[in-house]
């Protein structure tokens, strides 16, 4: 704080530490408290607000553990989303050793802008492309029908299809922080274990993953959160058999016009993500200080 | 077995750019073997052809015989010591020196106990549990030569490892390079550029210039017959006199220098008339007149060193001279200003045609 004022003097300060209380006040505690108070009160009419029935509760809650479907549900977001962490980082991290080891500045500096070109597009359109691809008659059935692997068009849409559109949409939030770790290893590392005797797979479980398990941990993070907290992708195109927990969240919302229990489900995910994150980075012996770099 | 490396005609071009080209030499069967050159010279490429990294566009690698032709270097019988030395920071200093037995499918126990055995073999003895970050510049140094020699490699390849090291550190590691490559009969191939690094621990040392071997040689050889005009400015300081040669007799060659005439050892391929350099080393300068051949120079200044001192003069002809006397001999230096007289004896004086 001292340091600060000395540096910026009294007046500047003032504003940043303004601009940082409105922030942390506005934007992130006061949402969140109003949500906790939301996911505590039942769903009342206008007229009953503040009267004799309106006191804390946790009906809300109580109502997800005992309703079959959406507590399935849940649990399927959960687990579908560390599908897609884990189907991301298979993608992700042969592309980011290849970019950060292999490649020559000229051919990474193409990769990656290949990789980014597609991110100045909407999310949604990005979706909807995947969408038009995957549709019952698109031409990934097409190409796949005149090359005679399949002998009837295949239905994508669901399961198959969120994956795909997440691992795509989440990409580039996996492969940046791994690329980032992957290029501080010095390359004579990986050629002094490989003139040692060790074979790739060794050199990977030995060498370059360890070094690099501050950035695979942080990519898991951010797509495991993305994943759970998406919206698009699964309303697009999954199908009945592959809804998505923020669905119901939205259902209750705008649908049900249950404010307080779409509270409550929102939280439940709110939770256990975190949970998720801080197991993952305990499991990775990482702290969070060195995911937010 | 022999653990002798062969190079045969090896060229190597990236792109446009000719890194190496046309290396022949056979390195013997536990030898101390140095490739001394500037930075950029291909030495570096040249080892790492040896050790597998690099395929060169032409020629041939043979190591105890065998032709080395399409074998990565995890399948060499070599060990490579890299200049960063290349530790990996986040196993311990055993794990390190038992990765190789481990990428051999050593059992723990085994490679451990092989560790320990190798950590006392570099006198780091119950360092085994430290991670190589808490280990001092020395002590990494030789947990380097520790895991390289775990894998009992019949080459190690030395890429300027000491070059991180401070002088004295330097010079009490090369005495314990040359001890443990006797030690252990490991054929040694070293990389330096450091002409006193390259003189103080090798049996023979090739001098390499622009991807060429100028020469090779035992290192008193080198200092005394440069066969280059490359070499006899390399390896060692030397004073150059130019001149051109008036007459040839018996290995002898007489120069027509700016100074007079003067001779020296002829180099090969001389002839009469031919433009030549006289190469005097520093040491051969003896204060005073008389002897076989006499120069004199202002001197600038005696620039003294601890066992020796520099007289720094310019001769006659503008070029610039050095002698080097000895502390003992202080009482002998010319003094600063003065035109001094100096002499240096024919046996003692290379000419080598310019290149």
């Amino acid at each position: 704080m001292r340091d600060l004022v000395q540096r910026f003097g009294g007046s500047l300060t003032t504003v940043f530490v303004a601009l940082v209380l409105l922030w942390m006040v506005g934007m992130v505690l006061a949402p969140n408290l109003l949500m906790i108070d939301y996911a505590l009160r039942p769903n009342l009419p206008p007229a009953q607000i503040g009267g004799p029935n309106d006191h804390y509760s946790l009906a809300n809650f109580t109502y997800l553990a005992g309703e079959a479907t959406h507590r399935a549900i849940f649990f399927k977001t959960i687990w579908a989303s560390a599908i897609v962490t884990f189907v991301t980082l298979v993608v992700c991290y042969p592309l980011a050793f290849w970019l950060a080891q292999r490649a020559t500045p000229a051919q990474a500096g193409l990769a990656i802008l290949g990789l980014v070109i597609p991110f100045w597009i909407n999310e949604v359109l990005r979706t909807l492309a995947w969408y038009i691809l995957l549709a019952f008659r698109g031409p990934l059935n097409a190409v796949l029908l005149a090359l005679g692997l399949i002998s009837e068009p295949v239905r994508w849409a669901g399961d198959g299809g969120v994956l795909a559109a997440m691992t795509y949409a989440y990409i580039l939030f996996m492969l940046f922080p791994i690329y980032n770790s992957m290029e501080s290893l010095e390359a004579a590392q990986i050629e002094a274990a490989r003139d040692l005797g060790a074979k790739s797979w060794r050199i990977h479980w030995r060498v370059v993953i360890p070094h690099a398990k501050a950035g695979i941990a942080t990519g898991c993070v951010f797509t495991f959160m993305l994943a759970a907290g998406s919206y698009i992708a699964p309303s697009l195109l999954g199908s009945p058999g592959s809804r998505w927990f923020t669905e119901i969240i939205y259902n209750w919302f705008f649908e049900g016009g249950d404010w307080n229990r779409g509270a409550a489900y929102a939280l439940v995910l709110l939770v256990l993500c975190l949970a998720v994150v801080l197991a993952t980075l305990k499991l990775a012996r990482v702290n969070l200080a060195d995911v937010t770099k | 077995m022999s653990r002798s490396v062969q190079l045969d005609r090896v060229g190597m071009t990236f792109g446009t750019t000719r890194a190496v080209s046309d290396v022949t030499f056979t390195v013997e069967d536990g030898e101390f073997f140095s490739i001394l050159g500037p930075s950029g010279c291909g030495k570096t490429t040249l080892l790492r052809i040896v050790a597998g990294f690099l395929r060169p566009t032409e020629g041939t690698v043979l190591i105890g015989g065998r032709d080395m032709a399409g074998l990565a270097p995890n399948r060499r019988p070599t060990a490579m010591i890299f200049q960063s030395l290349a530790l990996f920071p986040l196993m311990s200093v055993r794990e390190n020196i038992a990765f190789g037995l481990e990428a051999r499918g050593v059992g723990k126990a085994e490679r451990s106990r092989k560790a320990d055995e190798l950590l006392d073999v570099v006198a780091l003895g119950g360092f085994g549990d430290r991670k190589p970050g808490e280990l001092s510049g020395g002590q990494r140094q030789r947990v380097a030569i520790a895991r390289a020699l775990a894998v009992e490699p019949d080459v190690l390849l030395l890429d300027e490892p000491l070059s991180a090291l401070d002088l004295k550190l330097r010079q009490h590691m090369r005495a314990e390079l040359r001890a443990l490559q006797k030690r252990t009969g490991v054929t040694f191939i070293y990389i330096t550029h450091d002409q006193g690094e390259a003189l103080a621990m090798s049996d023979r040392v090739a001098v390499m210039s622009a991807g060429v071997v100028e020469q090779i040689g035992a290192p008193q050889d080198l200092y005394a017959n440069p066969q280059t005009p490359f070499v006899a400015g390399f390896v060692g300081e030397t004073n150059r006199i130019a001149g051109r040669v008036a007459a040839l007799a018996g290995g002898i060659a007489t120069v027509d220098t700016g100074l007079g005439p003067m001779r020296g050892r002829a180099g090969p391929g001389l002839a009469e008339g031919q433009a030549v350099k006289l190469y005097v080393r520093p040491e051969a300068l003896t204060p005073g007149t008389g002897g076989e051949n006499s120069l004199a120079a202002r001197v600038e200044r005696v620039d003294f060193e601890g066992a020796f001192a520099l007289a720094h003069g310019r001769l006659a002809d503008g070029e610039e001279m050095i002698a080097s006397i000895p502390a003992t001999r202080l009482a002998d230096a010319p003094g600063i200003g003065t035109e001094a007289a100096f002499h240096f004896d024919t046996d003692h004086a290379v000419v080598l045609a310019d290149a």
